[in-house]
């Protein structure tokens, strides 16, 4: 008897190891693209990091491998500092991001002997939306401030109706997220009762059906069914979230989108860089729904 | 002759193997799950990661707390509690007690069905319908809040809930009832005085799973309860919107940085959530098993 439970024990492990050998070479294909990527011709490139970016780098990826079909670029999501944390460790050759490098991520990639340099490859508007009943169309940072620190309340108390706010903001891994904090809030934490929706497409949902709802969204997801208030960052006059505000400058709320490379670029990356700020690049960057970097 | 025994042994331990790789997951998962989560307790303790009122992974100072995520999950899963379970037992009773054998061969089959749809279509459904008629019919500043995912939720553990219960009626012996009428009884009188109370160790095991089902449940979750990190209140919690700690680790982890005490943090809620349902099949075991009717 003890002798087939020990049969069956061999076996057992004969099948495990088997099974183990199978799945062995699976962790090992990162390690090839590296090994590839240290060639001195490296003939694909990795690009990861936010999802603001995510779309526009992936039309134009595609647009730019059907005129090289030999070169590949892959391109991966999963947020701002995903995709730095990437490039600190020296996974990939290009980090997307929607805001800047934090202090503590630049100290971190010297230490790793990596210096980030920064590319502006095109510019994004985020829209401040409420319910298009609402009869609120502008609004100062103050009162914007005050309505995501929680010390404003009600539409009445900035110049709407008797109505309570609803405040929604993004989860905390949406780079507009932390964009809205640092600009808006000047840093300081939102209120702890705001709405918090896993997606853009969640907050325009709930603002269209909502009158008294206000939320932030990339400027590219802008439609009929919410309505984007004017407006005032220091006292000067209202500005209306138009394409021309916002690639003049003048947008209170536009900020740039950027990649990160190790250094300056060189061989596919630099490539991928100047096609991105070509004509062609350009073109795909205002197609996607954002402006362009110049 | 030889040849074949081996065969056999092949094919037995082939199966033991399957078995056995459930069990290897589940270890696995323990071991990877605490070792990452237990790692947060080096820079925050413990008593304030379970009494701090406040949830701020992100700000400065940081705030680790597991209690408004924690009474988020129970207010939400009580609501879809208090919501499906007496929905789910009288459904039980009506099919395997009342219903004409051919409602009843369609009406199990279409709440079996039920429990197929994806979360995410729960959810989508909740939030293009259930959120604004919540709103607009209770006058609240906004539809997402617990009781649109208790309903949701409700709806989601009703079908554990009924064929759990119509298994743990159905196998009340016959016996039983037959005496109960003999002796006078109607038949309602027969249902709830003598069939259920004989089911209710099955029926109690089902309420359980039940409960299992609804707090780990997280895509439908988090598209209609709003996702406000804060206390709730009870009963008035159940108007306002609240954060689960399933909703939480699915909003949060896509831009935590490995490694950092938010990411731990994380794994330490994931923790918490799997020594709950543990804990909750662990006690559906054993109602099941300590009152099985035996006659």
């Amino acid at each position: 008897m003890s002798k087939s439970i020990m049969k069956s024990i061999v076996l057992c492990s004969i099948v495990f190891l088997v099974l183990m050998s199978a799945f062995a070479g699976i962790g090992c294909v990162d390690q090839e693209t590296e090994e590839g990527a240290d060639a001195p011709e490296p003939q694909s490139i990795i690009i990861k990091g936010s999802d603001t970016v995510l779309p526009l780098s992936q039309a134009v990826s595609e647009d730019f491998m059907y005129a090289n079909p030999e070169k590949s670029v892959t391109v991966i999501g999963g947020g701002s500092g995903v995709g730095i944390a990437a490039l600190i460790d020296g996974e990939i050759e290009i980090a997307m991001a929607s805001r800047k490098m934090k202090d503590s991520e630049f100290e971190n990639a010297e230490a790793n002997g990596i210096t980030p340099v920064e590319h502006i490859i095109a510019w994004d508007g985020v829209a401040v939306v409420v319910n298009p009943e609402n009869p609120v169309k502008e609004i100062t940072f103050e009162d914007l401030k005050g309505i995501y620190d929680g010390s404003i309340s009600n539409w009445a108390d900035v110049g709407g109706e008797d109505l309570p706010i609803t405040v929604i903001t993004r989860d905390s891994s949406s780079g507009t997220y932390g964009y809205f904090q640092k600009n808006v809030l000047l840093g300081e934490e939102y209120r702890q009762d705001a709405l918090v929706q896993p997606a853009t497409g969640a907050i325009v949902q709930e603002i269209s059906q909502n009158a008294g709802a206000i939320g932030y969204i990339g400027y590219a997801y802008l439609d009929d069914s919410t309505t984007a208030l004017s407006l005032d960052a220091d006292g000067e006059g209202y500005v209306e979230a138009t394409p021309e505000n916002i690639t003049a400058g003048s947008y209170p709320l536009a900020r740039p989108l950027h990649y990160y490379t190790n250094g300056e670029p060189s061989g596919l990356a630099k490539e991928f860089l100047e096609y991105i700020n070509s004509e062609t690049g350009q073109e795909i960057v205002s197609e996607v729904g954002y402006f362009p970097a110049m | 002759m030889i040849n074949r025994n081996l065969k056999e042994k092949g094919i037995e331990s082939l199966l033991f193997f399957s078995a056995v790789i459930a069990v290897v997951a589940l270890f696995l998962l323990c071991i990877f799950l605490f070792s990452d989560g237990i790692i947060l307790f080096k820079h925050i303790s413990v008593t304030s990661f379970i009494t701090d009122t406040k949830w701020f992974p992100t700000a400065e100072p940081v705030h680790f707390g597991l209690l408004p995520l924690l009474l988020g999950s129970i207010i939400v899963t009580t609501g879809a509690v208090i919501f499906s379970v007496p929905l789910g037992i009288a459904a039980a009773i009506y099919i395997s007690e009342l219903a004409d054998p051919k409602i009843a061969n369609i009406v199990k089959p279409v709440t079996e069905i039920l429990a197929g749809i994806p979360s995410v279509v729960y959810g989508f459904f909740g939030l293009v319908v259930l959120v604004p008629f919540l709103q607009k019919s209770l006058g609240l500043p906004t539809g997402q809040t617990a009781l649109t995912g208790s309903i949701m939720l409700g709806i989601m553990a009703l079908p554990t809930i009924i064929s759990i219960s119509e298994d743990a009626i159905n196998s009340v012996p016959r016996s039983l009832k037959e005496g109960s009428l003999a002796l006078g009884s109607t038949k309602w009188q027969t249902i709830y005085k003598v069939t259920v109370p004989a089911a209710l160790s099955g029926i109690s095991a089902a309420v359980m799973l039940g409960i299992g089902r609804a707090i780990g449940e997280t895509m439908t979750v988090m598209m209609v309860t709003g996702n406000s990190a804060v206390i709730p209140g009870f009963p008035s919690g159940l108007f306002a919107p609240v954060r689960t700690m399933t909703a939480t680790i699915a909003l949060e982890m896509g831009e935590v940085p490995q490694g950092s005490d938010h990411f731990h943090a994380l794994f330490a809620i994931g923790s918490v959530l799997f020594i709950t349902t543990f804990i909750i099949n662990i006690i559906a075991n054993y109602i099941k098993r300590r009152y099985r009717f035996s006659l």
